[in-house]
């Protein structure tokens, strides 16, 4: 039965990993705002035209190259 | 032009144009881009710096996204952002190449608003990254110093219609502190250790403990004093803190009885653990700490978008235009210095007390007197601190520094140095003297009935701490952050916003009542416009409308909105000419409207009649609209509601009902319906005045309710038990005080106070709930024979009780007073 001890430690490890992630989001702010993320997960990704600005730039270098 | 297209006019095609960026009415469709109309050369642009950036998508997240830039303000009114001494206080950071600030954007209204302040970086390229707050109004943007600066972002911003709001406030003291997450932290700890505590508890509950090995239930009894001890020092702190303080100061708090509470269940379940006489109760330790956090946070719900505590500063610019020869510089106004001469351009605020020197100035002096009218100044006559230029550019020779003006001397007086409202409210102290008495007597008797009677020092320890455990007003502490924070809730859905549950609370006591009365009882929005003059014949009408469509200015808008059954034509030849009025040919005639000079009246030019709207046609000056204020709908009820409020002592008389007003007596005679008797109103009040006048009813014993809006009644609302602010837009400047009121709710007033009276009732009601489970409890204790299975069970028990009753029943009430009549 000694074995037990063994799994409530792994256990509250577990459950303390658990705190120090919430903790960890807490500390960065993530509770800080409950609304706005809500919308701004709606918003269409603009990735691929973030690369087409980014282009130029890089032909730009590598034509100095 | 016949009478027939006077009758029928011809509906212009423009009229049915709306704005494709702000949606207004647009006067002609002059200004468009393909098939896209605009109301203003402003909304163009936007939409143009829109386009060519890829950003339209900003049209088809929400309906109507786009921002008239009709008010925009000067570009150079953000010149001071150059100055280094700004920068430090608004920078939250820089290291060079990256820099913080966060802006405060009233003008944030929708998702589409997100959206685009979000993809900033496509408008600027030095902006690395922003993100916005929408409850704040804030957006937090990273830039690079090197290749933009704080003026140009804030340029930026301004021209796609989301100015920022930048007041001495935030640069003048000490930065705003960051946000406190301490509670957060708290509550995690305290969870954490109740679920893993209550988990090694499991076999005590079951009573698995005596058939098996009792090597576990050592082990279990360490594990949780290991867990509870980060609850006890760092979770239940602040209790332990607070009821140190109260015991010092000889005042005794609720925190007193709760951490008595606390300290005896921790100390008993030790000591239990470690004799091994038992599993202590421990569980029901981590969870009472849980349950009161929550209940704080719960409470701690406060209107983030919304500031109780606005002093002058938030209303105060952050520079002033200060002239030197011909050359103009921007300075941060704490450094401004008596002999400077200073530009102050229209709509702006006079940063301090000076001589006005060049410019026809009329300043609006409403947010420091009350008063409507603006008031005009000739050159070489003083002009005070506060006031808002209304009209074309002045220079101001200043006398004095700005912290020694007129209005700001007002915020040295004792009303706002000392704290007057402290943190825990009447009806907890009340409980808490109550528990403390109740614990002392139970606990102290039975450990003396079983020391001295039955010899038994051991039962009576045992007794003691029992009743200490039982007693602990743990559903009393949370009764009041459930009960009124969930009011609090309940009442900021119906735009009214109490700073906090002690507002809820002083609705309970107030005995007298002081209205403001510009803005506050009257409604600026909703003017009313009498004609005097010559036969005003349905031409007439249709010129004046037809005018006043075209105008920007309040004015003209409220006079075009005052006749709605009257048709429009389109004028030739418009032209508006600001701070006096507008002109135009309509239907074959040169009408004016606008100022009595403007439309050449001369006799009443130079008289005081400011109010007038005078009206000319063909030269001919037909006479004047005057502008009528109207009153709040409602106002009648809410006198009414006040008026039959009896004072809660054995004294028969009514609550008095006062009016104080910053105005001339003018309107004496129209609010005498509202106010029959004529001492009741006290007219040309300054704010000193209405401040002193609150400390005269509260020296002969009276609980002061105040209702007010401007900067003059600041003094009067802080001064008074319960300060309401009614106010047209509660992102707007509001002065410091305990409630905000949105002018739109004033008719529902008395109900919102009796919603508020029903949580006092509510909680009383759950102390006595709380009462029944603590005798339960408490018979059990004295009698030392308390198993940590029934401890274990009763507190949360009671606690969840007391919960859900004052949820329940403030629910209920609300529902029962606020749904529409």
């Amino acid at each position: 039965m000694k074995i037990m001890l063994l799994l409530i430690l792994i256990s509250l490890l577990l459950a303390a990993g658990f705190l120090l992630v919430y903790l960890w989001a807490a500390r960065a702010g993530q509770f800080d705002d409950d609304y706005t993320p809500s919308v701004r997960i709606l918003f269409d990704d603009t990735a691929p035209e973030a690369e087409e600005q980014h282009e130029p730039v890089i032909t730009g270098e590598k034509a100095k190259n | 032009m016949s009478a027939a297209t006077i009758l029928q006019p011809k509906n212009p095609p423009v009229a049915s144009l709306a704005c494709f960026h702000c949606h207004d009415v647009c006067p002609d469709d002059k200004i468009r881009i393909e098939d896209k109309h605009f109301c203003c050369d402003g909304c163009k642009m936007v939409y143009e710096i829109l386009n060519t950036n890829d950003l339209c998508q900003y049209y088809d997240l929400d309906e109507k996204p786009g921002i008239s830039l009709k008010n925009r303000r000067d570009a150079r009114a953000y010149a001071y952002l150059d100055d280094t001494e700004v920068h430090e206080k608004l920078l939250e950071f820089n290291n060079g190449h990256t820099a913080q600030v966060t802006f405060y954007l009233p003008q944030m209204h929708c998702v589409s608003c997100i959206w685009l302040l979000e993809n900033l970086y496509k408008l600027d390229a030095g902006v690395t990254h922003s993100r916005v707050n929408f409850l704040k109004k804030t957006a937090t943007i990273q830039f690079a110093p090197n290749q933009t600066s704080l003026r140009k972002l804030a340029a930026l911003l301004a021209s796609i219609g989301y100015a920022p709001e930048i007041n001495l406030g935030d640069v003048d003291g000490a930065k705003r502190p960051a946000m406190n997450r301490r509670l957060a932290y708290q509550i995690g700890v305290a969870g954490f250790a109740f679920g893993n505590i209550m988990l090694f508890s499991f076999p005590e509950y079951v009573g698995l403990d005596a058939a098996t090995d009792t090597w576990f239930a050592k082990v279990f009894g360490y594990l949780n004093i290991v867990l509870a001890l980060p609850v006890l020092l760092f979770s239940a702190r602040d209790y332990l803190t607070s009821a140190w303080h109260g015991i010092q100061a000889r005042h005794l708090n609720i925190d007193v009885p709760l951490a008595l509470g606390i300290v005896v269940l921790f100390g008993r379940s030790v000591w239990e653990i470690l004799t091994h006489t038992g599993a202590g109760y421990m569980d029901s330790f981590a969870g009472l700490i849980f349950l009161l956090l929550t209940g704080k946070w719960f409470q701690q719900h406060t209107w983030q978008q919304l500031s109780f505590e606005r002093d002058y500063k938030s209303y105060f610019p952050v520079a002033a235009t200060v002239k030197n020869g011909d050359a103009e510089t921007s300075v941060p106004v704490q450094r401004l210095v008596p002999g400077d001469i200073i530009v102050v351009r229209s709509h702006e605020i006079i940063p301090a007390d000076g001589i006005l020197l060049k410019g026809s100035a009329r300043i609006d002096y409403s947010f420091v007197t009350g008063e409507a009218a603006p008031v005009k100044v000739k050159s070489g006559e003083r002009i005070f601190a506060g006031g808002k230029q209304v009209g074309e550019s002045i220079e101001i020779s200043l006398t004095r520094r700005v912290s020694q003006s007129h209005l700001t001397q007002l915020w040295n007086n004792e009303a706002f140095k000392t704290p007057i409202k402290g943190h825990a409210t009447v009806l907890a102290d009340r409980a808490g003297r109550y528990f403390t008495g109740l614990i002392l007597a139970f606990g102290g008797g039975s450990f003396l009935y079983w020391w001295l009677v039955e010899n038994n020092i051991h039962t009576a320890v045992n007794a003691f701490t029992a009743v200490m455990i039982v007693a602990c007003p743990c559903a009393v502490a949370l009764a009041i952050p459930f009960t009124l924070g969930n009011i609090l809730r309940i009442l900021g859905r119906h735009r009214f916003y109490l700073k906090n549950n002690q507002v809820v609370e002083a609705f309970s006591a107030f005995n007298a009542v002081i209205f403001d009365k510009t803005g506050t009882i009257t409604n600026i929005a909703q003017q009313r416009f009498e004609f005097h003059g010559k036969p005003f014949d349905a031409q007439s009408k249709v010129a004046v409308r037809s005018l006043t469509r075209h105008s920007a200015h309040p004015l003209s808008r409220s006079l075009y909105e005052s006749m709605p059954e009257v048709p429009t034509a389109s004028p030739e030849h418009f032209e508006e000419l600001p701070g006096l009025g507008v002109q135009g040919v309509v239907q074959g005639k040169k009408v004016k409207v606008g100022s009595a000079a403007f439309v050449g009246n001369n006799e009443d030019a130079n008289t005081a009649s400011g109010r007038g709207v005078y009206v000319s046609i063909e030269g001919e000056v037909l006479g004047y609209f005057e502008v009528k204020s109207r009153y709040r709908d409602g106002l009648d009820e809410v006198l009414d509601y006040f008026r039959s409020l009896r004072r809660p002592s054995t004294s028969r008389t009514h609550s008095p009902v006062w009016l104080l007003s910053g105005d001339q007596d003018t309107e004496a005679s129209r609010l005498a319906p509202f106010f029959p008797d004529r001492d009741s109103m006290l007219f040309d009040k300054s704010p000193q005045d209405k401040l002193d006048f609150v400390k005269k009813l509260q020296r002969h014993g009276q609980n002061v309710l105040m209702l007010g809006d401007g900067l003059n009644d600041a003094g009067a609302l802080r001064q008074s038990n319960l300060g309401i602010v009614v106010a047209e837009d509660t992102n707007n400047f509001t002065p410091a005080c305990d409630a905000i009121l949105h002018a739109d709710e004033f008719a529902r007033l008395p109900r919102f106070i009796r919603l508020a009276q029903s949580g006092v009732r509510i909680v009383n009601r759950s102390y006595i709930i709380a009462l029944m489970y603590n005798l339960t409890g408490l018979s059990y204790a004295v009698t030392g024979t308390l198993s940590p299975l029934v401890a274990a069970i009763l507190m949360p028990l009671s606690s969840v009780t007391i919960v859900v009753f004052g949820v329940l029943m403030g629910n209920w009430q609300a529902k029962r007073l606020l749904r529409q009549p």
